[in-house]
């Protein structure tokens, strides 16, 4: 199983943790990952707010460059994901816009090779019984709240491999990987994303209200699939809570992360020594990440 | 907001009411007003009109209101509303449209959304990605708060996670050139 990955900025830097875990599941699992060369930036929110052809023709130019070595293109963050699959969309339902990309990118790209979220490629192509049979460490006792955000589900014809409203893949996975998955209402409101940069104040409001769900409904962390929902679940959680005049000691997690876990590697090398809120000690409260023959329960 | 008479406000604008639907695709009488998108919109306890209200706004021929509405500004373009709406109005790109032409008219709210944008899309076009760091110095700098988010920095670049060297890609010249043309080409219908 080959495709062309498209890390995007974020994985370069604030996400670099994701990166890291997502390169070592694939490598675990059979999954080769060939990194698009010389990629570039796919426009996020900033281009697609200002510039309707710029914003299609950034992801394009890296669609066009997988497409040449005839590869579909897995993607770990979510906004990009979004953004690539608005592109491919708009090629592919229109031989004009097709003309006009081509033109704008100086590439003839014909939207022929597909993107996939990486959360999707893991879940629905590797499948949840591979992983499971992989499971060296499982997440015994760990509850955890899937957080999918906006654009990995929406608008679901672009996104189109979960449900929109009340998404599972990434619960579904959680219990592959021997956790729980909690039951919570807030698994697909927006965390503000660049609001919270550009309007602090509006956006702690919003990271607020799904981390105080997130432990009403009784998780012990939260796991995504996008870098801005972890950067601002993680980073501005103590600036959030403080706002509210609240503390809270809620992990964030990239799913690729628990899956590393879970897998048997260790949590430095997949980058969660990195998080604002430190992971470790809930990992090792639940006796995760002993060695299972150690382990006083027997699997 | 004064009082006016809807007949004539409708007539006078119309041209920005049929600008708005060309520009978003969005066929303003499809809406129906039943609010959903504004029950379910998260960022609805912040705006001045709901995403409802501005819709009528348009509808009615207060364009202008709307024009000079926060709301199309601090859109989060979380598609809530649009995957929720059992009309299928694309509430997003509407008020992409509105926030262009206020954009045009000189008419902006937000400064510091707009601010945010730019920084990000000029590193973009400078480096072929996105560099977090100078992108938040930019942004702290234009929208006059250096010291925001200070104490975020130095964690952030001790984990490694920030750095003051942007990644600058090889071909950064067909990145630019992306820019241009589609500058060249207006930026097209929405």
């Amino acid at each position: 199983m080959k495709y062309a990955y498209y890390p995007g900025c974020s994985l370069e830097a604030t996400a670099k943790e994701y990166n890291q875990s997502a390169k070592i599941v694939a490598r675990h699992l059979g999954v080769e990952l060939w990194e698009i060369p010389d990629w570039s930036c796919c426009g996020a929110t900033a281009a697609h707010n200002n510039d309707h052809l710029l914003s299609l023709a950034l992801p394009a130019r890296n669609l066009a460059l997988a497409e040449a070595e005839g590869l579909d293109v897995a993607v770990p963050c979510a906004a990009c994901f979004n953004r690539l699959r608005a592109a491919e969309a708009a090629v592919r339902e229109s031989e004009s816009m097709r003309a006009t990309i081509s033109e704008i990118i100086g590439r003839d790209y014909r939207a022929t090779n597909r993107t996939r979220a990486f959360l999707d490629v893991m879940v629905n192509e590797v499948g949840l019984e591979k992983i499971k049979e992989q499971v060296v460490k499982p997440l015994a006792g760990l509850k955890l709240a899937a957080y999918y955000g906006c654009l990995l589900v929406r608008p679901p014809e672009l996104t189109a491999f979960d449900d929109p409203e009340d998404p599972m893949t990434m619960d579904r996975l959680v219990l592959a990987l021997g956790g729980e998955a909690v039951s919570w209402s807030y698994k697909t409101e927006c965390c503000g994303g660049s609001l919270a940069t550009a309007r602090t104040d509006i956006g702690v409001r919003m990271i607020f209200q799904i981390l105080r769900h997130a432990r009403d409904a009784g998780a012990e962390g939260i796991v995504t699939a996008c870098p801005l929902c972890f950067l601002n679940l993680d980073m501005r959680q103590g600036q959030a809570a403080a706002s509210q005049g609240e503390q809270f000691n809620l992990p964030i997690f990239y799913f690729t992360e628990l899956m590393g876990i879970a897998l048997g590697y260790a949590p430095k090398a997949l980058g969660l020594t990195s998080h604002f809120v430190n992971p470790i000690p809930l990992l090792e409260a639940r006796e995760i990440l002993r060695h299972p023959a150690t382990r006083r329960e027997t699997a | 907001m004064e009082r006016v008479e809807l007949a004539g406000a409708l007539r006078e604008n119309l041209p920005l009411k049929s600008q708005v639907e060309a520009a978003s695709g969005v066929t303003l009488s499809d809406c129906y007003q039943c609010g959903k998108c504004s029950a379910g919109c998260p960022v609805a306890f912040a705006m001045d009109y709901t995403p409802r209200q501005v819709i009528r706004l348009l509808q009615l021929g207060l364009g202008e209101e709307a024009l000079k509405s926060h709301t199309p500004w601090l859109c989060a373009s979380c598609q809530a509303c649009y995957t929720r709406c059992p009309r299928e109005v694309n509430l997003p790109r509407l008020m992409e449209a509105v926030r262009q032409e206020a954009r045009r008219r000189g008419m902006i709210n937000e400064k510091k959304v707009v601010i945010f944008d730019q920084a990000f899309l000029s590193s973009v076009e400078r480096y072929g990605r996105a560099h977090e760091m100078g992108l938040m110095v930019q942004y702290n700098l234009q929208s006059g708060q250096p010291f925001k988010d200070a104490l975020l920095a130095p964690p952030l670049l001790l984990k490694g996670k920030i750095s003051p060297i942007p990644a600058k890609i090889k071909n950064v010249a067909e990145v630019k050139n992306i820019f241009a043309r589609a500058r060249a080409k207006g930026g097209g219908q929405h």
